[in-house]
């Protein structure tokens, strides 16, 4: 960090900084919603045991295809009807919230972590290991992401946690992009310069001279990739190579659905509905945070 | 020109080695011996496995094997399949024109739409009209278009029977194949209606695969465009009194598709990953509902050649566009 005029403690400067983020993201109307909506899923999410008024996976007999409570021949106590073996919608659809959100989680840390060492490397060190590690991310890129997570699972065997796995492992290449084309702004820059001379080691060049002045257009492509995530996995539920029946998760659920989408529109259509409002949630955040955090088109 | 077109295709080689290297590499590293995986629940003999073994090369060092799977791959070979015991090569050149018609429609849809849509929201900057398509905009960028292709299909083909729920044309039609193109080849043959059923067919899925990248172009042409607004040559012209019209499709719009163009071929890889899901939900007859057919039937020599041609392509196409660029832009062809 340059010497600021006034000398502010490290707090009261990483005070300032949110103070001045919040200040941007707030303009964004659409952002502010998008993050309460997320807030209200992670609610959902964290708290599924106590709002659920079903065990998502008990299936009552008595009760197949029951409609949503507002039509003719709902039941009170099927909120949004029942699916095909009698499971609740409603209670299926909050814990797909976990899902969903782990899944955001999980993908975007994996992705995160190895595309910021990759690219912190390839972006430090140059040379042939720079040209080694970006062909390489080029080679990944070149195969549609959901076609190479599909054959990725297909090698690894369907299920929840090797289609995360394989969803990480296509986005890491854009964060390894980002992070390279970041540091190699930022390396030639005085204040590494000034560490350098100051006898900091590679490592902590690296990591605490330069990735901090990184992070910026990682943290956007992070939400981006947390929506893509939660939209690819459901695809992959979807076509039978994400998480198993009987796993609450949306895309499955869909996909179990899909024969009876002329007799029963409630299965096809709430699913479906939950993962579009949870991703566009997301983007709207996402919109919101570049706008807060991207300084050309601050000024814009 | 030369030298640049010649520098982009040398940079594609270490790319196009490595995505030979993970189709190989692809069956090889499955867990399990991939010749008891291809015999299925049956099982096989100890020698019948040897023999297979031996024919399908797996015996060799795998270098060898790897080389040689290059050598037939620039001869055009890409082995059999499994199931259908047919040339892979074969079956893909049936079913790759069925994907091409559904992308191109799609992508025509989506740039006929999606361009004038971007650059009215940028004219109209925070008009009622920005704001409503700007909203809708990032709905569709948002879109599961699994879910979005059943809800038409329940709407469209179950609610008001409009539209035909699968296939490429009804079952009443049967004429050569030509072209592959299901519209082209309908029309020369001739039969009353065959044209009309084609395009029927053809209504809902391209409307579903066109859904993100008309999201995105819509998105990008925007941007584009309220960028270049803001540029001296526009404040120019608009200072020599020049017509609105004149002004935002000559100055403005000419310079503002450069970025667009390479967003709409950049859609390429986004088509494909899209034509796998639109075409497993309306049984649509192209490459991505074969992918996921093969990889379900664990037909390994389809999904590893499939996979290698689909890469390949998506390559192909951006090379284009870079080259394209190169054309319209003379700063990127002199850097």
């Amino acid at each position: 960090m340059t010497d600021a005029p006034a000398r502010l403690s490290d707090a009261a400067i990483r005070r300032q900084m949110l103070a001045e983020f919040w200040f941007y993201f707030r303009q964004n109307r659409g952002a502010v919603i998008g993050l309460w909506v997320f807030l209200v899923l992670v609610f959902v999410a964290v708290f599924a045991q106590v709002i659920a008024p079903h065990d998502p996976t008990q299936q009552y007999r008595d009760a197949l295809l029951v409609p949503p409570v507002w039509q003719g021949e709902g039941q009170a106590r099927f909120l949004l009807g029942t699916d095909a073996v009698g499971r609740d919608m409603l209670s299926r659809l909050i814990y797909g919230a976990q899902y969903s959100l782990f899944i955001g989680i999980v993908v975007v840390a994996i992705a995160l972590i190895g595309g910021i060492f990759v690219g912190l490397l390839a972006g430090f060190y140059g040379g042939w290991v720079d040209t080694v590690i970006m062909r390489v991310m080029d080679v990944i890129l070149a195969f549609p992401s959901l076609l190479l997570a599909l054959v990725l699972v297909a090698v690894l065997g369907p299920g929840l946690t090797n289609a995360m796995i394989a969803i990480a492992i296509v986005y890491q290449p854009h964060f390894a992009r980002l992070t390279r084309a970041a540091v190699m702004g930022e390396k030639e820059r005085e204040y590494v310069t000034a560490a350098k001379v100051a006898g900091a080691g590679k490592l902590r060049l690296m990591f605490k001279t330069i990735l901090p002045n990184c992070l910026a257009p990682l943290i956007v492509q992070a939400t981006l990739s947390f929506s893509s995530a939660v939209l690819d996995s459901a695809a992959l539920g979807f076509l039978g190579m994400g998480a198993q029946p009987p796993a609450s998760e949306w895309g499955t659920m869909l996909a179990e659905a899909r024969e009876f989408i002329l007799r029963a529109w409630w299965v096809v259509t709430l699913p479906g509905l939950a993962i579009l409002i949870s991703v566009l949630a997301i983007n709207l955040m996402g919109d919101g945070l570049r706008d807060a955090l991207d300084p050309k088109l601050k000024r814009s | 020109m030369i030298r640049f077109i010649l520098g982009k295709l040398l940079y594609l080689v270490p790319t196009f080695i490595g995505i030979t290297i993970i189709a190989f590499g692809f069956v090889r590293i499955l867990p399990g011996d991939p010749v008891l995986l291809m015999a299925g629940e049956r099982g096989i003999t100890p020698e019948r496995h040897a023999e297979l073994s031996a024919l399908l090369g797996f015996d060799r060092p795998i270098w060898v094997q790897y080389f040689d799977f290059l050598g037939r791959l620039f001869q055009g070979d890409l082995g059999n399949s499994l199931v259908t015991k047919k040339p892979v090569m074969t079956e893909f050149l049936t079913l790759f024109p069925a994907t091409v018609e559904l992308g191109l429609v799609a992508i025509l849809l989506a740039t006929l739409i999606g361009v004038p849509v971007g650059v009215l929201a940028a004219i109209k900057r925070g008009s009622v009209f920005d704001q409503v398509s700007m909203t809708a905009a990032l709905v569709g960028f948002s879109m599961p278009i699994f879910w979005w292709g059943l809800l038409l299909i329940i709407f469209f083909s179950g609610m008001l029977g409009w539209t035909p729920v699968s296939g490429r044309i009804g079952l009443l039609y049967y004429f050569p194949d030509v072209t592959g193109f299901m519209l082209i080849d309908s029309l020369l043959s001739g039969q009353k209606g065959a044209f009309a059923s084609a395009l029927w067919h053809l209504i809902l899925p391209s409307i579903v695969l066109a859904t993100i990248p008309l999201a995105v172009i819509a998105r990008q042409t925007r941007s584009a465009m309220l960028e270049v607004m803001g540029e001296d040559y526009v404040r120019t012209a608009r200072a020599k009194g020049m017509s609105q019209t004149r002004v935002v499709g000559v100055h403005a719009l000419r310079n503002a598709m450069i970025p667009v163009i390479t967003t709409i071929g950049l859609q390429i890889g986004v088509l494909m990953a899209g034509a796998i899901l639109t075409e497993t939900i309306f049984s649509w007859p192209g490459i991505g509902k074969w992918m996921i057919d093969s990889i379900s039937r664990r037909d390994y020599p389809v999904v590893q050649s499939g996979l290698l041609l689909i890469a390949g392509l998506v390559m192909l196409v951006n090379l284009l566009v870079d080259l394209t660029y190169g054309l319209i832009n003379p700063r990127i062809r002199h850097k």
